[in-house]
């Protein structure tokens, strides 16, 4: 599941581009994004609040088993490296 | 004859001209300035998608570095054969273009995207991850916990990947 201060409409058009087939939250006033310390102010457009890039894996309880909090904006998760984590699931 | 060269500058001058005329123009200063504007450009459309070529830029060096050292072998020539070879100005100019290039492509790759909050409260392993309700694409409200439990029992949720991202694709 993806969460970004994207509106739906906007998140819609992306996984329509890409081809994305799971869930995208949309949460513009980054409530969410806030309450998980994931806040990086005023480095979107405009100067909008917006996330910075973080990745979790939950098992099936809902407890955190893997973070990615990546320090370079550059450098994210790979799809490999999170297939690995979830192979613990 | 570099007797009459040194000894008789009028000759040397009237020399110039002519050879002025035919010198070559220097390729390796236009080649080398061409392979460091696409070492430049290049990282964000082709690079920067294969992660191998992303996280450090390494093919974007490789090229840095090749139309660094033609603009090199030009720049050489032209002020150490300058009888045979254009590109004194020219070189000089791309060359320092080129410097700037680089020295500002390491800031953009090395400095600008580590400027980061230190997320020092963000939930950590082995903590619940706190629940949520926000809007999908379709604007129906999903929470966290119905991701987590699945109707079908022949299918169990086995777990969910959280993905923050910055959005404004």
């Amino acid at each position: 599941m993806a969460i970004s201060v994207d509106s739906p409409g906007e998140s819609q058009d992306l996984c329509r581009k890409a081809g994305y087939s799971y869930t995208f939250l949309s949460d513009p006033n980054a409530e969410v994004i806030r309450r998980y310390d994931l806040l990086h102010k005023g480095a979107g457009v405009n100067g909008h609040d917006i996330a910075r890039p973080a990745e979790f894996l939950l098992d099936s309880s809902g407890t955190i088993r893997w973070i990615n909090l990546t320090g370079d904006l550059r450098v994210r998760a790979r799809p490999d490296q999170i297939l690995e984590a979830a192979k613990s699931l | 004859m570099p007797d009459n060269f040194s000894t008789n500058p009028s000759a040397a001058d009237s020399g110039a001209s002519p050879n002025a005329a035919k010198r070559r123009p220097n390729a390796p200063l236009w080649l080398g300035f061409l392979i460091v504007v696409f070492a430049f450009l290049s990282y964000i459309p082709i690079f920067a998608r294969y992660p191998v070529t992303r996280d450090m830029p390494w093919a974007n060096f490789l090229f840095f570095a090749l139309g660094l050292l033609l603009l090199f072998v030009g720049l050489r020539r032209a002020f150490t054969q300058p009888h045979l070879y254009r590109g004194k100005i020219a070189g000089s100019i791309l060359s320092t273009l080129s410097v700037a290039a680089l020295a500002f492509f390491c800031l953009i790759t090395f400095s600008l995207g580590k400027h980061l909050p230190p997320s020092a409260q963000a939930p950590k392993v082995g903590q619940q991850a706190p629940d949520f309700t926000l809007a999908d694409t379709s604007g129906h409200a999903v929470s966290l916990a119905s991701l987590l439990s699945t109707s079908d029992p022949s299918h169990p949720t086995k777990g969910v990947i959280l993905i923050f991202y910055r959005g404004y694709w």
